[in-house]
């Protein structure tokens, strides 16, 4: 019975910590949501349209155009920016204003505490890819999505595991300088690389190698195999989906194992 | 009957060496009205937070309500309510969102939630203000915020640290007044200050930390009744230019129309007044002044101050010291 009422107790911790993240990121929509759409539509008209067109025509990515192979890429670069960004953010600046202490003092469990950074995280990238991947309707002849669960759950997971990349950020983070660090100086290098643009296989064997140590490169792969699955020529799909899922999945639990033993130890958030 | 707060034996050293708490013990009995008095620096805020989870101690054990903080936090977290010193909610955030949110950590169910905000806005004079953003309050009504914060779940036991510090004194008054009805209604009630006449008056016990050590603890009563000399206030009907001899008594001018007379324990006020009237000094009125446990409180502090220096630094390497 004790347990049950702690249950409730938590699920509405959780439920009012999603809401209050929700709530955040729709508040500051023009922070939040509209941004990364401009710097996608950006892409999709330099890189899509402009370059592209010549890609397309000297020879493509076989049965798809340039254009419907950067897609699955740029949306899955949404979703890792944002999901990563909106904990980063939230979180740290729930330390900086010390209104994390109203979480603090309650008794909300620490699992849920995280889970509700999570949640709004996920929320918003999926929020953003959702938008990014409707935009590329308009630079595609009917972007068809071949398998709507792997497309959605490849997004999800990937999404639930840079916010739990994000709170660790936020917990070790003691100035603003902290947090574009790791966004700057590590995501982006690894998402450009991460076969975004290009298909690993078309690099030598070396870098070919190199890149499949770039845990990126298994989400953006899945991702792409989600939406392209049955179009896509075998040539360029770098990772086979199976090893993609284990990849995140493993990322995923030793990250929330870090970062809910990093909580309750008080890293950064308790003298 | 059950406790509202354990402390045995609290020690907190802090990374930089700094020994915040030298085991401290301190009980205070559920209903109480409790004054927890020290200069800057002595331990108070540590303790604090380590009861209420916002500072991992080094050693010792926090029950509240008999629940031990070591093998269930989060039931001890359900009877805490904390007003903390520094306005911490988030300042973008609407006045009615943070007080529903608060609630929901503490697990009320969203109907409830919002019953329970509306009551203490309304309570606490803010529910005109509901819709606005937090960092729009003026400095009063943010403390009043974050009063009602403490209070939507309805906890046994409230800790106020420094809840006027800064604030106009009706403020501080209607804060007074809040405190006391929590308190009448049945809510324990732990109350940090500078304004030793606020702990003087509210607080049915109090206790000095200083250095990390309790150095008193004991009914406000048996406190002042250690005070040897007293202080008495004459408003005067004209102005003097130097002060008068009143024999043994030792006088002095606040101002030229108010003469302040110290009094030892155990002297009659009598012989003061006929001194005065030899004088033809006129008394228009008589006050105690409010210092006594200000003076008191100093002496105990002054006389803690022979102790051990070495640790008087805060964990962020600040210079302790100075006085309540």
């Amino acid at each position: 019975m004790l347990d049950q009422s702690r249950l409730m107790e938590n699920w509405i911790g959780l439920k009012t910590l999603t809401r209050k993240e929700v709530v955040r990121v729709l508040r500051i929509w023009p922070q939040t949501l509209v941004p990364p759409v401009i710097t996608t539509t950006l892409y999709y008209i330099i890189f899509g349209n402009i370059v592209g067109s010549k890609i397309d025509k000297a020879g493509g990515m076989g049965d798809i155009s340039y254009m419907e192979f950067i897609v699955p890429g740029l949306v899955m670069m949404a979703v890792i920016s944002n999901s990563y960004a909106n904990v980063v953010s939230s979180f740290f600046g729930s330390k900086f204003q010390r209104n994390v202490e109203e979480l603090l003092v309650s008794p909300l469990s620490n699992a849920v505490i995280l889970l509700g950074y999570m949640a709004g995280g996920m929320v918003r990238a999926l929020l953003v890819g959702a938008a990014v991947l409707i935009v590329s309707l308009f630079f595609t002849e009917g972007l068809v999505v071949s398998s709507i669960w792997i497309t959605a759950s490849v997004a999800l997971l990937t999404s639930m595991l840079f916010t739990i990349g994000g709170f660790i950020n936020a917990m070790l983070a003691t100035k603003f300088d902290d947090v574009s660090i790791v966004p700057t100086f590590v995501l982006t290098p690894l998402t450009y690389l991460g076969g975004v643009f290009y298909s690993i296989n078309l690099l030598p064997e070396f870098w070919q190698n190199v890149s499949r140590a770039n845990p990126i490169v298994y989400m953006v792969n899945a991702f792409r195999y989600g939406i392209l699955k049955g179009r896509l020529d075998e040539k360029y799909i770098d990772i086979n989906i199976v090893t993609a899922y284990v990849v995140i999945m493993l990322f995923i639990v030793v990250l929330f194992s870090a970062a809910l033993h990093m909580l309750n130890r008080g890293v950064g958030i308790r003298q | 009957m059950t406790r509202a707060l354990e402390i045995e034996n609290l020690t907190k050293t802090y990374r930089n060496g700094t020994e915040a708490l030298k085991g401290i013990d301190l009980n205070v009995e559920a209903g109480e009205f409790f004054g927890l008095l020290g200069p800057n620096g002595a331990g108070k805020s540590t303790a604090i937070g380590i009861v209420m989870s916002l500072v991992n101690k080094s050693a010792g054990t926090v029950r509240v309500f008999g629940v031990d903080t070591d093998e269930d936090v989060a039931g001890a977290k359900r009877y805490l309510g904390l007003v903390p010193q520094e306005f911490n909610f988030n300042q973008f955030e609407g006045v009615r969102q943070i007080l529903d949110q608060q609630a929901g950590f503490y697990g009320l169910p969203r109907r409830l939630a919002r019953q329970r905000s509306e009551h203490y806005l309304k309570k606490l004079e803010l529910w005109d203000k509901r819709d606005t953003m937090s960092r729009q309050l003026s400095g009063g009504m943010k403390r009043r915020l974050m009063i009602a914060r403490a209070m939507v779940h309805e906890p046994k036991l409230l800790i106020l640290d420094e809840p006027t510090a800064g604030v106009d004194i009706e403020i501080r008054r209607s804060t007074w007044a809040l405190m006391q009805e929590f308190n009448e209604a049945g809510t324990t009630v732990i109350l940090t200050t500078h304004y030793l006449e606020e702990a003087e008056s509210l607080c049915k016990r109090i206790a000095i930390i200083n250095h990390g050590r309790i150095v008193e603890d004991t009914d406000t009563k048996d406190l002042l009744s250690k005070l040897q000399i007293e202080t008495f206030v004459f408003d005067l009907a004209s102005p003097m230019e130097s002060v008068p001899d009143l024999g043994a008594y030792h006088t002095r001018l606040a101002d030229p129309m108010m003469l302040e007379v110290d009094v030892s324990k155990g002297e009659s006020l009598n012989e003061i007044f006929s001194a005065l009237s030899d004088q033809n000094i006129q008394v228009l009125s008589m006050r105690n002044k409010a210092n006594r446990l200000e003076e008191l409180f100093v002496q105990m502090v002054q006389n803690g101050d022979g102790e051990s220096s070495e640790n008087a630094t805060g964990p962020d390497g600040a210079r302790r010291g100075g006085h309540a």
